[in-house]
């Protein structure tokens, strides 16, 4: 059994083809029956943020599964196999634990210790296991992922300032304003993370927060908490002559926004300057936008610049942080070794019971006639004497002394206890 | 006397010239107030050399080129430490601070004019055609040095390249906002001594407007500020354009004071002041 992560995520990368490839899983429930179609993969994950296009399965034949999902990922038109071959990675077993608790404890973020990520994971796992597409492995590995996130995060400093995307629009817009005092900010779309910015630009004195949302009641809401107000997307243009910052997070596969568009909009606000934030995957707002004079276009990469400047303060707490996740990793992987042994004691268990119900039988056909009492009794006796003779060595399978080679302790029970009848000619001239 | 005054103001702005770089690098705090500190006193130097020179020969002493740049040197610094004082745009004494030594320099360099000054430089107006077109210019070099620092600025906010300058400069509204206050300081000086010069020249010589050189070029600039501000009150210009257009018209001014007065003849230039004897 193997679990294997393959992905893309800001490091590896460019804006455009993660786009490209979150695109070709507009629809989660397609996405997972064609996955969960193939026998290769027995429990299947897969999460977008972003950052970051990755899937983990597991798998008993880890070749094939490989294939299988390249092809899957190959599957948009515009993304040529060698583009994919440069950015993606893919981890195995315990490497693959070992950065998905990265990726949930917010250590392989774009901005280390931003708190959204965890709640992206865990909306990706409600939706996989709605799907049915995990299974005790993976069931189990997230809960661990859920339960090592939050120890991270209350452990280490690492959220002190974890503030991603609003740290970095609250910089910038420093640079470009000045003072952020009296400004007006408008929110397009009201994801969490636009939320976050949001608390952010009104600690920082913002003057009036507008919220355009497709759904006008999620709007409503939102505006309620900051004390901004709704509108609708229909007022987009209208609302872009008083906003100085604008901050776009819909889930709308077009523009809402072009150059043309913004540019006769500059000219009514007589080219007062507006910065504008674009943290959607895919954009919302045209990149071409950022050619006009006095308007500052910034997406999620750029952002990226930005944040790397508050990043130093965030290194030590983070090493402290990715000690956790190691010990972790290590803890899990016990585990799935302890599961590779499942087997074998089962085995074990089932000879001892075969041969206990054997023996018994033998014994009952010898003995003649016996109370139901005496018959009990001898069952018992068989019982305890196997279960106490195989108590240690399951003990020591399940303790796994040897990490780094566990089959071979495997091998040795499953010879000495003579469970694999057949193959015992086999192994026997193997070693 | 004068001279040791001048030297004193030089070593004011050497000193001051090295204390904003060091703010500049470091970015402390102390080393910018001190800046400004040294810089002061080098203007009290520069406030007493002028005097002293004022005094001496009875009329504002602009007859030499060396003479002029020094009395420009001083409405710059003056300006500069006003604007300091109201409207703190540190970094920007990073480089008025190198300008005003450069000039000082400059103005012990160039050889001192010998001979008897026209008495055209002798009257009351003309000493207020010179003070207001000198102080419009030292309003104008700041929009023009914030102009640069704009350009820069601008760059790389828009470029996403947060290099050595992204942390130094200050932000983009600051910078514009210097801009317009330069601006809409200089430009009425310079139409002021636009104005009163030619009321000079209609009292003393029978008409407003020769068109010599340097009066055509002065009205080339003139007019580039009036375009700016105009379109800057109006349809809002601002940013990027009103930083270039403020470097534009700042060059031509340059041309203006230098070339015209070196280089092209005309009753405005230098050479033309001193009748050699």
């Amino acid at each position: 059994m193997n679990l294997l992560l393959f992905g893309v995520n800001h490091k590896t990368a460019a804006l455009s083809l993660r786009e490209k490839l979150a695109s070709l899983i507009p629809d989660l429930g397609q996405a997972y029956q064609s996955l969960k179609a193939w026998p290769e993969l027995s429990e299947v994950l897969l999460y977008t943020t972003c950052n970051r296009v990755e899937l983990m399965c597991v798998t008993e034949e880890p070749e094939a599964a490989d294939a299988r999902v390249r092809a899957f990922f190959a599957g948009h038109p515009e993304i040529t196999a060698a583009a994919l071959e440069e950015s993606f990675y893919l981890r195995r077993d315990q490497e693959a634990v070992q950065h998905l608790f990265r990726v949930a404890a917010s250590l392989d973020s774009m901005v280390v210790g931003e708190p959204q990520i965890l709640g992206q994971v865990k909306a990706a796992y409600r939706a996989a296991t709605e799907h049915g597409a995990t299974g005790p492995i993976l069931n189990r590995l997230l809960h661990k992922a859920f339960s090592v996130a939050k120890r991270v995060r209350y452990e280490t400093g690492i959220g002190d300032h974890a503030v991603s995307v609003s740290y970095a629009a609250v910089t910038l817009g420093r640079k470009i304003f000045g003072d952020l005092r009296g400004k007006n900010v408008l929110l397009l779309g009201a994801g969490e993370m636009a939320e976050l910015a949001l608390e952010h630009l009104r600690g920082q004195g913002v003057a009036r927060i507008t919220v355009a949302n497709r759904t006008l009641s999620r709007g409503v809401r939102l505006a309620a908490r900051f004390q901004g107000e709704a509108v609708s997307l229909e007022e987009l243009e209208a609302q872009l002559l008083v906003a100085d910052i604008l901050i776009s997070s819909t889930g709308a596969d077009h523009y809402l926004l072009t150059r043309d568009q913004v540019k006769a909009v500059m000219r009514r606000r007589k080219q007062r300057p507006l910065f504008l934030i674009d943290i959607a995957v895919p954009r919302d707002l045209d990149p071409a936008i950022n050619d006009l004079d006095n308007v500052y276009l910034y997406n999620i990469d750029d952002l990226e610049e930005v944040a790397e400047q508050g990043l130093q303060h965030r290194r030590q707490e983070a090493a402290k942080a990715e000690r956790m996740v190691a010990a972790e990793t290590l803890k899990f992987q016990d585990w799935l070794a302890t599961l590779e042994a499942f087997p074998t004691i089962i085995a074990l268990k089932d000879k001892a019971e075969a041969i206990c119900q054997a023996e018994l039988k033998k014994t009952l056909s010898q003995l003649g006639p016996v109370t139901p009492e005496q018959r009990q009794a001898l069952e018992v006796l068989t019982i305890s004497i196997t279960q106490k003779l195989l108590h240690h060595p399951i003990i020591y399978l399940k303790r796994n002394h040897h990490l780094k080679r566990p089959h071979r302790e495997l091998n040795l029970v499953r010879r000495l206890f003579n469970l694999d009848a057949d193959d015992q000619d086999n192994s026997s001239e193997k070693n | 006397m004068a001279q040791l005054f001048l030297y004193l103001t030089l070593t004011g702005y050497f000193g001051a010239t090295l204390l904003w770089l060091g703010f500049f690098l470091v970015q402390r705090e102390g080393y910018c107030r001190w800046g400004a500190r040294v810089m002061g006193g080098g203007l009290a130097a520069h406030t007493l050399a002028l005097i002293q020179q004022t005094w001496s020969v009875g009329y504002l002493p602009v007859a030499t080129f060396g003479n002029t740049l020094l009395v420009f040197d001083w409405t710059l610094v003056a300006v500069f430490l006003l604007l300091n004082w109201r409207y703190p745009i540190k970094v920007l004494g990073a480089l008025v601070a190198p300008l005003a030594a450069l000039l000082v320099s400059g103005a012990l360099i160039l050889p001192p004019g010998q001979g008897t000054v026209s008495p055209l430089l002798q009257g009351f107006w003309l000493t207020v055609h010179i003070s207001l077109t000198l102080l419009g210019y030292a309003a104008l070099a700041l929009a023009f040095l914030g102009g640069i620092f704009y350009l820069i600025q601008e760059r790389q906010i828009k470029a996403k390249k947060f290099g050595f300058f992204y942390r130094r400069l200050p932000s983009l509204s600051q910078l514009d906002t210097l801009n317009y206050w330069c601006l809409s300081i200089g430009f009425p000086l310079l139409t002021g001594g636009i104005i009163s010069g030619s009321l000079y020249a209609q009292h003393t010589m029978g008409r407003f407007w020769s068109w010599d050189p340097k009066e055509i070029l002065t009205l080339l600039a003139w007019l580039i500020y009036a375009v700016l501000l105009h379109e800057r009150l109006t349809v809002g210009w601002r940013g990027r354009r009103a930083a270039w257009l403020a470097i534009c018209g700042f060059l031509v001014l340059v041309c203006t004071f230098v070339g015209a007065s070196l280089w092209l003849t005309g009753y405005h230039s230098f050479g033309k002041f001193i009748q050699q004897p």
